[in-house]
C-alpha cells in the first residue's frame, strides 16, 4: 500500500527504462529465441537437397533406435530421480536437524563441494572409480570377495551413479534451505499437541517440505535428460540415451536437421514434464 | 530412540560423505601417481604429472582461454543482468512480466539444446566456430541468473532508498553510481562469481561452438581420449582447485553481505 | 493574511480503476505542524507522495510558496520525505547520510561534516556520526532519517507514519521529541498517522480523511470537541451514535426523536431532518447523578477496568443494536448486569447532519 510508488519515478524520459532492459532482451532475442527459431527451421529441412520435409520428426517414431533412446533417457532419469531424491532427504534433514548449529553451514559447503568441479571431471573421477582395474575392483578383488573384476564402467548403473552423485548435492542444498525455512514452532507445536517424532515427521515436516522436493526433483529432471557428458563418459556407447544421440547427428554425420528435431522433441518430453507437475511446482512464488 | 537415531543418523551421514567425496579423493590422490597409470596401487606422491600439465602448450592455452571466456563473458552477463533488473525493479513497463519471463526462460532450457540452436544459427549465418561464439552462448546460460539474483534483491526498500537519494537532488546518474550499484554489491559480485563457475565448467557449448582455440574442459574431453591418465587427474584437481576457490570467494561475499 | 505555504487545489488521484483521492483541496501554514489522519486505505499516503513528489496527480494542481509543483521532480521542490522504513544509505556512515544532500548540492566535505555534526546534534545523536544505520536502533535511525531531511532545511518537511515501526513507549517519547524539534527549526511538518492519539498530541492542525476525502479539518481540540462528520467523530476517539430524525425545531434548540427516546438538542435543523447525536464516553452518566437529557435506560454488558478509568459497555433497554460507551471513574460500582439509566448534559450533544 505504502509502497504503491514505483509507478511515478520519473515520469519524464521515458525513453530511459528501455535503454536499460533493451540489451538484455536483445540478447535474449538475438541468441536464445533467434536460434530457437532457426532450429525450428532446420529441424523441417532435408538433410540432403534442404527441400522441406516431416521426415526428421517421423523418423523419430520409425527407427527403432531413436525411439529406444529416448526410452532409456526416460528410465534413467527416473531413476536417478527417485534415488537421489531418497538418498538427498535423510542426509539434508540430519543436516539441518541433527548437526549442531554452528557446524551446519561448514557440513553443507563440505556436502557439496564436489558440485562445483566440472562435468567432465566430475565423470572422470567416477570412471578411475568404477574402472576394471579401478579403486573399486581392486578393493574386491584384494579382499577376496570376487576372483574376476566387475564390469561397471561403460554400463547404466554407472551413468547412473555419476548422475545420482551429482543430484545428491544439488538436492541436498535445495531440501537443506527448506527445511530451514520452517519454523521451529512447527515443531513445538505438533509436540505439545502429543506427536512424537516419527508423527511429527510424517505429519507436518514433510508435507511442508514437499513442494520444495518437487521443485528439486522436477530441477533433477530437466538437467538429467539434457546431460551429454555423464553418460557418454560413464555409459559408453552400449546404451545410447537423446542427448548422447543428438550429438551424434552432428559429430558423425553433421546432420543439423535431424539434431535439430531430435532436440526439439526432449524439449517437448520436458515441456509436458513441466505442464503435468505445473500444479505442484509453484515456481512461479519464486 | 533418540540415540538410536543420532548413532543411524552419524553412520548414514558419513556413508554420504563418503560417496560424495570418493571420486573427489581418487581424483586429486592419483593425479599424484609416480607411475603412468591412474590406477592402485598408490606409487606417490610425486609432482610430475602437474609439471607435464604447465609444459602442456594446448592446456596451458586452454585454461588461459577458459578464465578469459569466464571473465568477459560474465562481466557482460552481469551488466546487462543488473540493468535490466534495475530497469524492471523501477519502472512500469508495459508487458513487464512476460519480458521477464523471456529473460528466465533460457534457465529452464538444457545446454545442450542452447548450444545446438546457436550452431544451428551460425552456421546459417557463417559466423565460424570461436571462443566468442562460445562465450556468448554462456552469456545466455548466465544472463538469466544474473538477472533473476539481481532482481529479487530490488525490493521496497531498495526503492525507498533510492527515492531517498532522488528526494535529496540526487541525479539518475548519481543514484545509479551512489546508491544502487553500492547497495546492490553484494547481489553483483554474486551473480558475477556464479556466472564465473559456471562458464568455467562448462562443457557443451563450448564443445559445439569452438574449434581450434577452445577451453579448458573441452581440452580435457580431448585428454578422455587416450584413457586413463595421472596428467588427467592432475588438470582435473587444478580445475576443481579454481572452483573451489571461486566458491570459497562467493561464501565470503555472501558471508560479508550477512553482517552488514 | 499571507499565502498559504502549501495550497492543494482540488485534487485527484486514481491507481488504474481505483479513485484513491477525490477532489481534495488543503492549504498549509508556514511553520505549522499538520497531521494527515485517516485509516488505511484513506489517501493519506497518497496525498503525502503528491507533496513530495512522487506521484503527479490525475487531477488538480499543488502550489508550494506560490509555484506550481504539480510535475515538478522530488529532488528539485523544497520539501524532503522522511520514509516510513527510514530509507537511510546502508553503505554510508551516519554522516554520509547526513551531508548526502549537501553533497548532491556541492557543498564541499568540511561544511557538509559541520552542519551534518549539527543536525546530528538538533536530533539528540551527536556520538553517532561514524557509525553504520545497522548499528543503530530503531528509534536512533528514525533520528538520522530526520537529521538527513532537515540539513538541507526544507521548506516543508514530509513525514510518512514515521513513528509507525516504534513500540508504544518508545512512540510517545520521539511524538515529544518531534513536536520539540518542530518548534526549534520552525519547519512546516506534514505527517501522516492512523493514530489518533499521536495526531492530538502533535497537531497545530489536523486533517481527517476517509475514502479519499478530507472529512474534518481544524485545531484538534475542535476537531475532538466538534466533530463535522460521524466519521470524524468516531475516529477521532469514541463516541456512541445515535441516528434520529428532528421532530420538532424551535430558533435555537430542536428535539431529535432516537431509538432512545426524544432528545432536546441545542441545534437549530429544520424539522424532519435526519441527523446523528454524537457523545463522548466521558460525558454519558449511568445511574446516579442525572444530566439535563435522559437517554434511557440501559443493561451494562462489560467493564473494563484501564488504570485511572473504567470502560463501560451498556446495550440500550429500548433499542438492543444501540450500544453506549462510556468512561466512568475507577471507583465506579457497576457491574456487568445492572440495569441503569443513561443521561448526559444537553451541552455536550454533538448534533451532526446526516
Amino acid at each position: 500500500m505504502n509502497s504503491a510508488g514505483n509507478n511515478s519515478v520519473p515520469r519524464a524520459g521515458s525513453a530511459l527504462p528501455w535503454a536499460l532492459v533493451t540489451p538484455a532482451l536483445g540478447w535474449t532475442l538475438l541468441f536464445f529465441v533467434l536460434p530457437f527459431i532457426a532450429m525450428g527451421f532446420s529441424s523441417l529441412t532435408a538433410h540432403e537437397g534442404g527441400g522441406f520435409t516431416l521426415s526428421n520428426y517421423s523418423q523419430f517414431f520409425t527407427n527403432p533406435s531413436y525411439w529406444q533412446a529416448m526410452v532409456n533417457s526416460l528410465e534413467v532419469t527416473a531413476i536417478v530421480t527417485v534415488v537421489s531424491v531418497l538418498l538427498a532427504y535423510p542426509f539434508a534433514w540430519i543436516l539441518a536437524e541433527q548437526v549442531p548449529e554452528r557446524w551446519q553451514r561448514l557440513a553443507l559447503m563440505l556436502a557439496v563441494l564436489p558440485f562445483w568441479t566440472s562435468y567432465v571431471v566430475r565423470s572422470y573421477s567416477w570412471l578411475l572409480v568404477l574402472a576394471q582395474n579401478g579403486v573399486i575392483n581392486r578393493a574386491l578383488t584384494g579382499s577376496g570377495l570376487i576372483t574376476e573384476p566387475l564390469q561397471l564402467a561403460n554400463t547404466r548403473l554407472a551413468a547412473a551413479t555419476g548422475f545420482v552423485h551429482f543430484f545428491v548435492m544439488l538436492l541436498t542444498l535445495t531440501i537443506f534451505a527448506n527445511l530451514k525455512q520452517l519454523s521451529p514452532s512447527y515443531r513445538k507445536a505438533a509436540a505439545d499437541l502429543g506427536a512424537g517424532p516419527v508423527r511429527t515427521f510424517l505429519h507436518v515436516i514433510l508435507p511442508l517440505t514437499l513442494p520444495g522436493i518437487m521443485v528439486g526433483a522436477f530441477l533433477t529432471f530437466v538437467l538429467c535428460i539434457g546431460d551429454y557428458i555423464t553418460p557418454q563418459i560413464l555409459g559408453g556407447n552400449n546404451e545410447l540415451l537423446m542427448p548422447q544421440l543428438v550429438m551424434m547427428q552432428i559429430g558423425r554425420r553433421g546432420d543439423f536437421p535431424l539434431a535439430s528435431a531430435l532436440s526439439i522433441i526432449l524439449m517437448a518430453v520436458v515441456t509436458v514434464a513441466y505442464l503435468a507437475c505445473a500444479r505442484w511446482l509453484k515456481i512461479e512464488r519464486a | 530412540m533418540r540415540r538410536i537415531i543420532r548413532v543411524a543418523s552419524w553412520l548414514y551421514a558419513l556413508a554420504v560423505y563418503g560417496f560424495i567425496f570418493l571420486p573427489v579423493v581418487v581424483l586429486v590422490l592419483f593425479s599424484l601417481q609416480a607411475t603412468s597409470f591412474p590406477i592402485p596401487p598408490f606409487t606417490g606422491p610425486s609432482l610430475r604429472w602437474y609439471d607435464a600439465v604447465l609444459s602442456d602448450v594446448r592446456l596451458t592455452s586452454a585454461l588461459v582461454n577458459s578464465l578469459l571466456v569466464a571473465s568477459i563473458s560474465s562481466a557482460t552477463a552481469v551488466t546487462l543482468g543488473f540493468l535490466s533488473a534495475w530497469g524492471f525493479a523501477r519502472f512500469v513497463l508495459p508487458g513487464s512480466g512476460l519480458l521477464r519471463g523471456l529473460i528466465t526462460l533460457p534457465l529452464t532450457v538444457s545446454y545442450l539444446i542452447i548450444g545446438m540452436g546457436l550452431l544451428v544459427l551460425f552456421n546459417w549465418a557463417g559466423v565460424p566456430k570461436s571462443l566468442l561464439a562460445a562465450g556468448i552462448g554462456h552469456v545466455v546460460i548466465n544472463l538469466p541468473l544474473c538477472f533473476a539474483i539481481i532482481y529479487s534483491q530490488m525490493g521496497d526498500h531498495q526503492i525507498n532508498i533510492e527515492r531517498a537519494a532522488r528526494d535529496l537532488g540526487a541525479s539518475e546518474w548519481k543514484v545509479l553510481l551512489l546508491i544502487t550499484v553500492p547497495v546492490m554489491a553484494p547481489a553483483i559480485f554474486a551473480g558475477f562469481f556464479l556466472s564465473m563457475t559456471f562458464s568455467w565448467d562448462e562443457f557443451v557449448i563450448s564443445f559445439l561452438l569452438t574449434r581450434f582455440d577452445t577451453t579448458l574442459p573441452v581440452e580435457i574431453w580431448n585428454l578422455l581420449r587416450s584413457g586413463l591418465n595421472p596428467k588427467t587427474n592432475a588438470v582435473g584437481s587444478l580445475v576443481f582447485a579454481v572452483s573451489i576457490v571461486l566458491v570459497v570467494l562467493f561464501e565470503l561475499t555472501l558471508l560479508r553481505r550477512r553482517k552488514t | 493574511m499571507t499565502a498559504p505555504l502549501v495550497d492543494i487545489r482540488a485534487v485527484s488521484h486514481r491507481f488504474g480503476q481505483l479513485a484513491v483521492l477525490k477532489n481534495v483541496s488543503l492549504r498549509i501554514e508556514p511553520g505549522s505542524y499538520t497531521i494527515l489522519l485517516g485509516p488505511s486505505g484513506s489517501g493519506k499516503t497518497t496525498l503525502l507522495s503528491i507533496l513530495g513528489g512522487f506521484v503527479t496527480p490525475s487531477e488538480g494542481k499543488v502550489f508550494i510558496r506560490g509555484e506550481d509543483c504539480t510535475a515538478v521532480p522530488p529532488a528539485r521542490r523544497p520539501t524532503t520525505t522522511v520514509f516510513q522504513d527510514y530509507a537511510l544509505f546502508p553503505h554510508m556512515s551516519v554522516g554520509g547520510n547526513v551531508g548526502f544532500g549537501l553533497r548532491m548540492q556541492g557543498v564541499d566535505g568540511a561544511t557538509r561534516a559541520a552542519k551534518a555534526r549539527e543536525a546530528l546534534a538538533l536530533v539528540g545523536l551527536s556520538s553517532a556520526f561514524d557509525k553504520k544505520p545497522h548499528q543503530l536502533s530503531g528509534g536512533q535511525r528514525q533520528r538520522v532519517a530526520l537529521a538527513r531531511a532537515l540539513v538541507i532545511e526544507p521548506a516543508v518537511l514530509l513525514l510518512d507514519e514515521p513513528l509507525g515501526a516504534l513500540d508504544l513507549k518508545l512512540r510517545r517519547q520521539m511524538q515529544d521529541e518531534l513536536k520539540a524539534i518542530q518548534k526549534r527549526v520552525g519547519t512546516a511538518f506534514i505527517h501522516v498517522t492512523h493514530d489518533q492519539e499521536e495526531a492530538m498530541a502533535l497537531a497545530d492542525h489536523c486533517v481527517v480523511m476517509n475514502d479519499g476525502r478530507i472529512e474534518d479539518e481544524g485545531p484538534p481540540e475542535r476537531v475532538y470537541a466538534r466533530p463535522a462528520t460521524r466519521f470524524s467523530a468516531t475516529f477521532m476517539g469514541e463516541s456512541t451514535i445515535l441516528a434520529g430524525k428532528v421532530t420538532e425545531a424551535g430558533d435555537r434548540t430542536g428535539t431529535v426523536t432516537t431509538p432512545a427516546g426524544p432528545v432536546s438538542v441545542r441545534s437549530a435543523l429544520p424539522e424532519g431532518s435526519a441527523v446523528a447525536l454524537a457523545i463522548r464516553p466521558e460525558h454519558l452518566m449511568l445511574g446516579g447523578a442525572a444530566g439535563t437529557a435522559s437517554l434511557g435506560m440501559a443493561k451494562v454488558s462489560d467493564v473494563v477496568f484501564q488504570g485511572s478509568f473504567k470502560r463501560v459497555l451498556a446495550v440500550s433497554v429500548e433499542d438492543p443494536s444501540l450500544q453506549f460507551i462510556a468512561k466512568l471513574p475507577a471507583s465506579t460500582t457497576v457491574q456487568p448486569g445492572d440495569t441503569l439509566a443513561v443521561s448526559c448534559d444537553t451541552d455536550q450533544i454533538i448534533v451532526l447532519a446526516d
